[in-house]
Order: structure tokens, then C-alpha cells, then sequence
């Protein structure tokens, strides 16, 4: 149960300290420093990362949501499929889903040309993949459970009753 | 001479945050733990339901004491959650804001003369309520050696066996404090005993963390000598609203509702069709936001300790109530901090008798700003004590 909390907590904030979690939380300082190891060794935690908002920078940074279809053979699966996907270090994320295709993948470069040089290049000659259709992210909102904007102001008065 | 003033009003003193507002005003990096009020916005089912009803049109009055949809279900919720049984029909008036709740109370019992005890600190507009009103104030300190909790020894040496009411507020404003059954129950039986009218406010009774609220109209001979006061400005996020409700006998709630009837007709329609939907379909979203105070609770308590303020355990509203480091008071304290690091809190005195040395700090702000804030406050603590 606090494993849980912890990992609650560092969904929330990767960066918060062991000390800030032991203080939201009825845990001490070094039973929160072995959940977390726990959590990491036991693979639940596979990795701490910014949240980013692509918009807010200067340069540009193209994304976007590919849908798969495939076709499966005797030899091979889905997992044999992805394994293949996930490899290329464009592919950020690579889901199987439920639905009118079957994967999702979203796929990250510096340019339009070169997330389509990728998909046409790379991606579309994979034997078993019959289509992609590809969406360019155009607007962030909200990413990893994090709302983008520019910060709502509080506009609450300072003091009240 | 024109515009002559009651002398009720010209009794009742400025609000003594004033003076810090405008400090707060001064500086744009004001990082304000002086808030009464939640940080969330109102569910989005609740939101929802509030504009759909004005999409269809539903703007006119409601019956006076609020719709009778919006009554049943208060009284489910108060039966679920705290105990407490009460006929939709005549025991219940929805009002604007348990403000207006605490005030339609004042006016409906108190008779000039009368004498309104009052636990204190606690929530600032009880005072000015009982003066307008015309009655007079008898305030009965509670201190952090008794946790906050109000003690029939506290009550006997204010000499509130003379009252007429008694006023609670458990969870309190400004202490975080709360009272147990066992705590309550010597205190119904000096209500009891002394024949006191208690008006309770439970505004923050959802907000009570590790332990289950108890109302003191639930305790033996209570129901019908309390009024209960809720609101959904709290635990549902709905401040702006305006929305909340008085539970009591039907004597007493016929006398509230004849003065709410020429005074205000009826609560805002547009915040009854949000309360319903907030009280039908809001439960997950209220769980969460209370687990959300309860973290920082713990953080700002624990914060405060490593700081070396003292600090009470506080165990319920979203409030905490730390002391003032030896030679400061409570106002020089929350002047300085506010002038020099931009952190707004809010001196304990401001909230009556027992709150002297101590500062209410609310946690009802996002956990970036609290860490900011207290770091801010230990620098401050750190170089000038
Ligand atoms: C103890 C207490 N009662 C009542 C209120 C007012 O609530 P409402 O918004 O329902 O008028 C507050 C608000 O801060 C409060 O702290």
C-alpha cells in the first residue's frame, strides 16, 4: 500500500526528493528510498523523464501518431512486429490496441520530412505492415497527466476568511 | 447629519487582514497560504450541471428553502456520511453559503441582550453575525494544551453556563482542530445541563483526515437544542457558488427560513443545479481532492517541525496552526515574513481569544508553492531568530 502511495507520488513528481515524499506520506526518509528501489528493481518503475512542452521552445520538434495495420503469419506474431518497431529510436512510444488498427506509435524527429522519410522509409516497407496513417501532432495539451497553458493564474485573494 | 450609522455596525471592528492585503498588494512574487478557500475548481459534472440548467432556462426563484430535489438529497448525504436524520420537508434550508445559514441562525434566536458563547479561535464572522444581531459576545478561549478541543473547564471559567448559545466549529478554522465523540459528549451535557442553544458549524466535516466525523446533534438530547451548519464550498470546491444549508428542528428552521424569505427568497438556482449533480456524481472527485489536502497536511506539518515552529497536529480543514518563535507576536511574525520573503499568512489573533501567537497557515495551494513558501518561511526563521 505505501509502494503504492510512493509511486502515486512520483507520477505526479519524479523529482520530488525522498525527504518531500517521506513527508506527504507516514513513511520515513529510508522506507521510501527502498520502496523506490524496490519499484525500480522489480521493473514498475522503468524510468524517471521530463514532461515537455515542444511548443515552449525555440527549435523545432516534430511528433506524430501513427496507426498500424498488420498482417499476421504463421511465424509471425505481434510481439515479433513490435519488437522490430521499438528498436528504431524514433519510435517513442508502441502500443497494441483494440480498435479499427493495431498498433499506435508515436514517433519523434526534427522535421516533417524526416518523420516521413521514417514512416515511408523504415516503418511501411516492414512486410507485415499493410497501412499506416499518420497524424501530425499539431498542439500539445496535455501530456503524462500534466495540463499544458500558460499556467493558469490563481486569481484568489491573497487573504480570506 | 445624513448616512448616521448603526451603532451595530460602528461596533463591529475592520477585519484585521486589511492591513496585510495591502502589503500583499505591494509586492507580484506574494505566495499566499491566507486562503480559505480550496484550490481546485468545482467538479466538472457539477460545472456542467450548472450550465446545462441555465441552457434550458432554469433561472427563476426556487422554493425558499431550496429545491426540493437538492433537500432530499442533503439528506441522504448528511444520513450517509455523518449520522445525522433529517426531514427534507421542514429540517433543512438551503442557503446562501453556510454564511448565510450561520447569520439567518443569529437573527432567528438571539434577542438583544442575549449571550452567544463562542470557541474560539475560530472561523471571523461569527462575532459580527451575534452583534448584528444584537446580542453579545462571550468568547471562550481553547489553547493547543487541550489540542484546540473546547473543555467544559474552558467553558465554566468564561462563564458560558450563562449563555444563551453556543457556538462550534469542528473541524476548525483557523486550528485544523477536531473534536472526538468522547471530547463532545462532556460538552452536550453542559449544553444540556444549561439549557445552550448550540449552533455547530461542520462546513469542513468531509475534510477530516484519518478519522470519521461526529456531529454533536447525533449525541443524546442534542437534536433538538443544535443547528448544523454544511456548505459546498468546501469539499466540493464551490465557494464562488455560494451554496450551503442549516439542518435543525423545524422551529428553529420555519424562524430562519421567514427571515431568509424576505431576505434573499431563495439561493442562487444556477449553484442548486450544480450542488445536485455535486452531491449525486462527485464523490470520486471530492475522495481525491481530500487525499490531495491530506498530503500536503502532512508535508506543511512536517515542514513546520523541521523549521522548529511548533506546531499543532492539525486533523482536519485545510488549515494548520504553528506558534510564533519566543518574542514575536503572531502579527510581527506574519508582517515580516509577508514583507520579506512574499509569504501570506495570517496571524492567529485575528481569529479571537486562544489564537494569540500562532499563524494560520492554509494548505488549500499546490504543492510547488507550498514547498516554495516554506523554504521562504525557514529563511526568514533562520535569520532573524
Ligand atoms: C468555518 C467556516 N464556516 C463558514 C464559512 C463560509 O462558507 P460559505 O462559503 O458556505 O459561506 C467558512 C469559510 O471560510 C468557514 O471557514
Amino acid at each position: 500500500m505505501s509502494e503504492r502511495e510512493v509511486l502515486e507520488l512520483l507520477r505526479e513528481n519524479a523529482r520530488y526528493s525522498t525527504a518531500d515524499i517521506a513527508r506527504m506520506t507516514d513513511l520515513d526518509e529510508s522506507e521510501v528510498a527502498t520502496a523506490i528501489d524496490d519499484l525500480e528493481a522489480a521493473g514498475v518503475v522503468q524510468g524517471y523523464q521530463a514532461v515537455v512542452d515542444w511548443d515552449e521552445l525555440e527549435e523545432e520538434r516534430v511528433r506524430a501518431e501513427v496507426e498500424l495495420n498488420v498482417r499476421l503469419d504463421r511465424e509471425t506474431g505481434y510481439d515479433d512486429i513490435a519488437e522490430r518497431l521499438a528498436r528504431f529510436p524514433e519510435v517513442t512510444a508502441l502500443r497494441l490496441v483494440s480498435g479499427d488498427y493495431d498498433f499506435d506509435m508515436e514517433v519523434e524527429g526534427d522535421s516533417i520530412r524526416e518523420v516521413s522519410q521514417f514512416i515511408s522509409e523504415k516503418v511501411a516497407p516492414v512486410p507485415e505492415i499493410t497501412q499506416t496513417v499518420t497524424h501530425y501532432v499539431m498542439t500539445s495539451y496535455k501530456e503524462n497527466g500534466i495540463e499544458f497553458g500558460d499556467g493558469e493564474e490563481d486569481d484568489r485573494l491573497s487573504f480570506s476568511p | 447629519m445624513p448616512l448616521d450609522l448603526s451603532d451595530r455596525v460602528q461596533t463591529v471592528p475592520p477585519s484585521g487582514i486589511r492591513r496585510f492585503f495591502e502589503i500583499a498588494e505591494e509586492r507580484d512574487d506574494v505566495i499566499s497560504l491566507g486562503v480559505g478557500e480550496p484550490d481546485f475548481a468545482t467538479p466538472w459534472a457539477a460545472r456542467d450541471a450548472a450550465i446545462a440548467s441555465l441552457e434550458v432556462g432554469k433561472t427563476s426563484y426556487t422554493a425558499n428553502r431550496g429545491k426540493r430535489e437538492l433537500r432530499e438529497r442533503i439528506a441522504d448525504y448528511v444520513a450517509d456520511g455523518f449520522d445525522l436524520e433529517y426531514d427534507p420537508a421542514d429540517e433543512i434550508i438551503v442557503t446562501a453559503g453556510a454564511s448565510e445559514a450561520v447569520d439567518l441562525a443569529f437573527r432567528a434566536l438571539v434577542d438583544p441582550g442575549d449571550t452567544v458563547a463562542i470557541a474560539q479561535p475560530s472561523y471571523i464572522s461569527y462575532e459580527p453575525g451575534v452583534i448584528f444581531a444584537g446580542g453579545e459576545v462571550c468568547s471562550v478561549p481553547t489553547s493547543k494544551a487541550d489540542e484546540f478541543t473546547l473543555t467544559v473547564e474552558a467553558l465554566e471559567s468564561a462563564g458560558a453556563d450563562e449563555a444563551d448559545l453556543l457556538v462550534l466549529c469542528y473541524p476548525n478554522n483557523p486550528t485544523g482542530a477536531v473534536m472526538s465523540e468522547a471530547e463532545l459528549e462532556p460538552i452536550a451535557e453542559f449544553a444540556r445541563e444549561h439549557d445552550l442553544t448550540v449552533l455547530s458549524d461542520e462546513i469542513y466535516a468531509e475534510l477530516t483526515y484519518n478519522g470519521s466525523h461526529t456531529s454533536i446533534a447525533t449525541l443524546e438530547g442534542m437534536r433538538e437544542r443544535t443547528i448544523v451548519f454544511n456548505g459546498f464550498s468546501k469539499a466540493h470546491a464551490m465557494t464562488g457558488l455560494r451554496l450551503g444549508y442549516a439542518l435543525g428542528p423545524p422551529k428553529a428552521i420555519n424562524a430562519m427560513n421567514k427571515i431568509h424569505q424576505y431576505t434573499m427568497l431563495s439561493a442562487p438556482t444556477t449553484a442548486q443545479h450544480a450542488a445536485i449533480e455535486a452531491l449525486d456524481s462527485c464523490d470520486e472527485e471530492v475522495r481525491e481532492m481530500v487525499a490531495q489536502y491530506d498530503r500536503r497536511r502532512q508535508f506543511v506539518l512536517s515542514r513546520f517541525r523541521e523549521i522548529g515552529l511548533d506546531v499543532f497536529e492539525a486533523k482536519g480543514a485545510f488549515y494548520c496552526f504553528p506558534e510564533v518563535p519566543d518574542g514575536w507576536t503572531a502579527e510581527e511574525f506574519a508582517e515580516g515574513v509577508l514583507r520579506e520573503e512574499g509569504v501570506a499568512v495570517v496571524p492567529g489573533d485575528v481569529f479571537g481569544a486562544g489564537g494569540e501567537g500562532h499563524l494560520r497557515v492554509s494548505y488549500a495551494t499546490g504543492l510547488n508553492d507550498l514547498r516554495e513558501a516554506l523554504d521562504r518561511i525557514e529563511t526568514f526563521v533562520e535569520e532573524h531568530v
